[in-house]
């Protein structure tokens, strides 16, 4: 019953805890994103989250997109203030102060608060072993200041502090890789996932929840004011993302690599560029270097599968 | 009563602590604080008590977690100097902006640069108005008693605002000092179980730290202001019940000798103990010298201090800390203005002295005065004086 099928739809949690009405902008995967883990999570969730896009549409003062605990502190200490929440409630629980129960806790941050400002307090958390669940969602840029780099934004997207300019191809380095360091921790589930694919998704964040101890799950949210695309697009390039092999989904349990979908044959990564304001400026010759550094990086993680 | 021990004021503090049936201590070491986290966690480690220890990676998430343990309804304490505090002071702000009532215990050390490790106010005023309940202590007893007390005042329903207690590093930290225990069914009568009205919990959804627009930000912080305002009477409260319980009394504002006083020292904490000694020293002499002694900080009590200075001619205010380019040391500072546009108010003559643990003995005490004197002989009370600066 873990596993999803073609009945998936109809398994799905109906209530929602993050609810519609908040403030993103139209098309947004990532508010997508976060509906999603909360079907997956369910009622009996507590919710720390960074300063950021999901932040800020679903919570401004005297409204709330919540239906579970939530709490917001800073940028960086999304990862932090679920350990106190963790800590204290186990505590509270062993002394009889509030009546035992399995809650998830849970931490979401952007690609900015995980993978830049708050890095060192996820390794804390995560090394400390606290039973958490921490979300990143990666629209790869700093989305809720304007489009500014992080290190998560891929080699060669035009950011607002990245520009593409006479000299400059935009982002000059290569996307920090989140969920290899959150595996390097030894924890016992990571993951990749992508609300284009909303049944693979559900199932990891399941699978987090029920898992003693600390899970990471990467989620790529396509993020169409920041990536200059159509609103309507944001499914076909969350889709794209993964058939080229740019983003590829997958999960390691107990240090155990498994690809959880594996494109028959990978789309060239022009496929999933052309389009995208961001890489507008990108030259032949530079799609070839991105195409290389793809392949290159989609065997590593193949390998770690144990071929196929 | 409770026993009396000699032991070190870090130790102390922390088996007050331990006494207190905390939930959660959060802490990251650095001196002169350490001790009393190294002791909470042998504590925690050998079954004296039964609470979650969190050894975090930094003082920012040291603080951070403190916010979460507290948000779920657990009694949170931590405990930090200098860096530490500037490292978490984003954190430590919002604390008091979410209303969680966290304490600490602050062991009062310099900033860097050029590091030192030793102590006076500096890490403390950078926080002066994030919003915290803020207490200046004297001694070891004063330290331990200011652990139930914390708690006390910070987790009442009318305040539910964290309480940092301030204690003056290694002057006080590491001194072997007698301390009368008080008994733990005192402490549980004094200390009612913490029980937050709007923790996090499935059962009771509710949202956090939300973001406001203009239109909200101002009222917000007025809510936050009278909060802090408001405090004052359960923090006089408290001090009464422990008073009642253990004989011990503590006021906002204290006073010594200062009835017919024509100068009156000012200062807070560890240094209102050499301030006294002083005063009867100059008493034997014949000098007209009194001490006033500021232990509650914020809410600053100004009901309290004008009872207390309004009539004197002159208070020489010893601060322990500089604003650069500023008008003076902030306690001087504050106090100048609380007093402007009053009536009779005595002349406040300024001394920075005691900079990073530089020892500030009697007889520099009675230096000051004596230099005091002539400034007001000479009409020279604006500004401030570094004391016993070299060269
Ligand atoms: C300490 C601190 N530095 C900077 C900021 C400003 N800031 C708020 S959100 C944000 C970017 C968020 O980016 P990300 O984490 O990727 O989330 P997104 O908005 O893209 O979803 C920045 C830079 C802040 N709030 N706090
Ligand atoms: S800027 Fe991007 S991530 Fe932020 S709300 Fe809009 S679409 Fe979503
Ligand atoms: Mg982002």
């Amino acid at each position: 019953m873990d596993r999803f099928t073609v009945f998936a739809p109809r398994l799905v949690e109906k209530a929602e805890y993050f609810t519609s009405g908040h403030r993103a902008c139209q098309g947004c995967a990532e508010a997508l994103a976060v509906r999603l883990v909360m079907k997956a999570l369910g009622r009996n969730t507590i919710v720390a989250m960074a300063t950021g896009c999901m932040e800020i549409i679903s919570s401004p003062l005297p409204t709330t997109a919540w239906n579970v605990p939530w709490i917001h502190v800073a940028f960086e200490n999304a990862s932090a203030v679920i350990s106190g929440c963790e800590a204290g409630m186990k505590v509270l629980m062993r002394k009889g102060k509030v009546p035992e129960k399995k809650i998830n806790f849970v931490a979401m941050g952007g690609d900015g608060a995980t993978a830049d400002i708050g890095m060192g307090q996820l390794s804390g958390a995560l090394e400390r072993g606290h039973d958490m669940i921490y979300v990143c969602f990666d629209n790869e840029a700093y989305m809720n200041t304007g489009i500014q780099r992080s290190s998560s934004t891929p080699y060669g997207a035009s950011t607002t502090t990245s520009p593409a300019g006479k000299v400059s191809i935009g982002q000059r380095t290569q996307k920090k890789n989140l969920p290899q360091i959150a595996v390097a921790h030894n924890i016992p589930y990571v993951a990749t996932a992508c609300p284009s694919f909303p049944f693979d998704l559900m199932e990891k964040v399941k699978k987090a929840a029920n898992i003693k101890g600390p899970a990471y799950v990467h989620i790529l949210s396509v993020c169409p004011t920041g990536w200059r695309i159509p609103t309507s697009d944001s499914i076909r390039y969350g889709r794209l993302a993964v058939d080229t092999g740019v983003f590829p989904l997958y999960e390691v349990v107990d240090g155990k690599y498994r690809m959880t979908y594996e494109p028959q044959k990978l789309r060239p990564v022009g496929d999933y560029l052309k389009g995208q304001g961001r890489f507008r400026h990108l030259k032949d010759k530079d799609i070839e270097e991105i195409q290389r550094r793809v392949n290159q990086e989609y065997e590593k993680i193949i390998s770690k599968c144990g071929g196929m | 009563m409770g026993v009396r021990k000699g032991i070190e004021v870090s130790l102390a503090i922390s088996e007050a602590v331990a006494q207190c049936n905390v939930d959660l201590i959060a802490a990251y070491p650095i001196t002169p604080q350490t001790h009393i986290v190294e002791h909470l966690s042998e504590i925690v480690a050998n079954g004296e008590l039964d609470a979650e220890f969190v050894p975090v990676e930094s003082e920012h998430s040291a603080m951070s977690v403190c916010c979460g343990s507290a948000a779920v309804g657990a009694r949170t304490f931590t405990s930090t100097s200098s860096q530490g505090l500037a490292l978490m002071s984003e954190i430590f702000i919002i604390a008091s902006a979410m209303r969680l009532p966290v304490v600490m215990a602050l062991a009062n050390r310099s900033l860097s640069s050029p590091l030192s490790i030793w102590n006076d106010h500096t890490d403390t005023m950078l926080v002066r108005d994030a919003g915290w309940i803020q207490v200046f202590i004297e001694n070891g007893q004063e330290a331990y008693d200011h652990m139930p007390w914390a708690f006390r005042v910070a987790e009442d329903p009318d305040v539910l605002l964290p309480v940092a207690v301030n204690i003056d590093g290694f002057i006080l930290t590491h001194m072997i000092e007698p301390v009368e225990y008080i008994e733990d069914s005192v402490i549980k009568k004094y200390l009612p179980e913490f029980k937050y009205p709007i923790a996090l919990h499935p059962d009771n959804p509710l949202s956090m730290g939300c973001f406001a627009m203009p239109e909200l930000y101002t009222e917000a912080q007025k809510a936050r202001d009278n909060a802090v305002v408001n405090s004052y009477s359960t923090i006089v409260k408290a001090w009464k019940e422990w008073e009642q319980l253990t004989g011990r009394s503590y006021h906002p504002i204290e006073t010594y000798r200062a009835d017919d006083a024509d100068y009156c020292i000012v200062t807070m904490g560890s240094y209102g103990e050499t301030a006294m000694e002083v005063v009867d020293m100059l008493r034997e002499e014949g000098e007209k010298v009194g001490a006033v002694k500021i232990r509650l900080w914020r809410p600053f009590p100004f009901d309290d201090f004008y009872k207390a200075v309004l009539g004197k001619n002159h208070l020489v205010v010893i601060d322990r800390a500089i604003s650069f380019g500023g008008p003076g040391g902030p306690v001087a500072s504050e106090l100048r203005s609380a007093l402007y546009s009053k009536q009779g108010a005595p002349k406040v003559i300024n001394y920075v002295a005691g900079l990073a643990g530089r020892d500030v003995s009697r007889h520099d005490f009675k230096n000051i005065l004596l230099d005091a004197k002539e400034k007001v002989q000479r009409g020279e009370m604006e500004g401030y004086t570094l004391y016993g600066l070299r060269g």
